[in-house]
C-alpha cells in the first residue's frame, strides 16, 4: 500500500506541476512540452491504477498525435514568444525545458517499469481485479457488444473531424501547374501523334 | 494519507480541471494555449471517470473515457485547423487581436 501512495504522489505532483507550467510559461513551445509531460504522468497513473489499456491509449493518442499536432502548429505559425530566457542569454532555445521534460519522462517510465514487478502490491486498490482476464479484454467485451453504437459514432466523429480539418486548411493557389492524371492516362496515339509529310529542303512548323 | 482512495484521484482531477479553467481565463497570449487548457480539462474529466470506474468496479467508465478521448482528438484537429486559417487570414492569433465579433 505504501508503494501505491508513493507512486500516486510522485505522478500527481508531476502532473499538477506540469499543468501549472502549461498555463504559465511564456513560451508556447514550452507549454506544449509540459502538456506532453502532463499526459505522460496521467497515463502512468492510469496504468498504475489498473486501467492499462487507457493509459497506453493516452500515451499513443495524446502524446503521439495530439501533442505533436500542437507542437507542429506552434512551430509552423511562429507564435512562440521568446522574450524571457532564464538560461544562457539569447541563444536559449527550447533545449533546457526539453531536457527537463525528457529527464522527468525517463524517470517516470523507469518508475512504471520498476513498479510493474510489484503489480499485485501496487494495484491492490483495484476492484476490477476479481476476474482473471486483462483490462483490455474486459474493455473489448463490453465495447464491442453493448456499446457498439457509441463505438461506431466515435468513428464517424473522427471521420468528420478529418474531413473538416482537410477542408478548412485546403486552399487552391493560382498559377500552380499540376499534373492532370486523367488527361495523362486517357490520351491515345490518335489524339497526340500527328504524321506530317515533310517536303524536301523545307522545315516543319510545329505548334502553329 | 497513506491509503490512496477515490478521494485522492478526484482531488487530482479537480486540481487539473481548476488549472485548465484558470488557464482559459488568465490567458493573454495566443489561442493555442486556450486549446491546451481545454485538453487539460478533458484530461481531468478522464481522471474522474477512470477513478470512478476502477473504484466502483464498473468497466463502463473506461468506455466513456475512450469516447471522450476520441472527441478530444477531433476537437484538437478542428481547433488547430481553424487557428491555422485564422493566422493565414489575419496574421495574428493573439487573444487581444481577436475581436471580430465585438464580444
Amino acid at each position: 500500500m505504501l508503494i501505491h501512495s508513493i507512486f500516486f504522489y510522485f505522478f500527481s505532483v508531476i502532473a499538477i506541476f506540469s499543468s501549472l507550467m502549461v498555463i504559465t510559461s511564456r513560451n508556447t513551445v514550452n507549454s506544449v512540452f509540459f502538456l506532453i509531460l502532463d499526459f505522460i504522468s496521467v497515463g502512468c497513473l492510469f496504468i498504475m491504477v489498473g486501467a492499462e489499456f487507457l493509459g497506453m491509449i493516452i500515451l499513443i493518442v495524446y502524446v503521439g498525435a495530439v501533442a505533436v499536432l500542437f507542437l507542429f502548429v506552434v512551430m509552423m505559425l511562429n507564435v512562440a514568444e521568446q522574450k524571457q530566457s532564464w538560461f544562457i542569454g539569447k541563444k536559449s532555445t527550447h533545449i533546457p525545458t526539453g531536457l527537463i521534460v525528457s529527464v522527468l519522462i525517463l524517470l517516470e517510465l523507469l518508475v512504471v517499469v520498476g513498479g510493474w514487478k510489484y503489480k499485485d502490491n501496487v494495484m491492490s486498490s483495484s476492484t476490477l481485479e476479481f476476474s482473471n482476464i486483462s483490462n483490455t479484454h474486459q474493455l473489448g467485451l463490453v465495447m464491442y457488444t453493448d456499446y457498439i453504437l457509441y463505438f461506431q459514432m466515435a468513428g464517424i466523429i473522427l471521420l468528420l473531424s478529418m474531413i473538416g480539418a482537410i477542408l478548412l486548411t485546403f486552399r487552391q493557389r493560382k498559377g500552380v501547374k499540376k499534373q492532370s492524371y486523367f488527361n495523362q492516362i486517357s490520351r491515345n496515339p490518335s489524339s497526340s501523334i500527328e504524321l506530317k509529310e515533310v517536303e524536301t529542303n523545307k522545315g516543319v512548323k510545329i505548334d502553329d | 494519507m497513506i491509503e490512496i482512495g477515490l478521494g485522492h484521484y478526484l482531488s487530482l482531477g479537480a486540481i487539473i480541471f481548476f488549472l485548465g479553467v484558470i488557464g482559459i481565463f488568465l490567458n493573454r497570449k495566443n489561442v493555442i494555449v486556450i486549446l491546451m487548457s481545454i485538453e487539460l480539462i478533458l484530461l481531468a474529466v478522464n481522471i474522474n471517470l477512470i477513478s470512478f470506474s476502477i473504484f466502483s468496479g464498473d468497466i463502463v467508465g473506461q468506455i466513456f473515457t475512450m469516447l471522450i478521448l476520441t472527441v478530444a482528438a477531433a476537437e484538437a484537429a478542428i481547433g488547430l485547423a481553424i487557428i491555422v486559417i485564422y493566422y493565414r487570414n489575419k496574421g495574428s492569433i493573439r487573444v487581444e487581436d481577436i475581436h471580430g465579433m465585438k464580444g
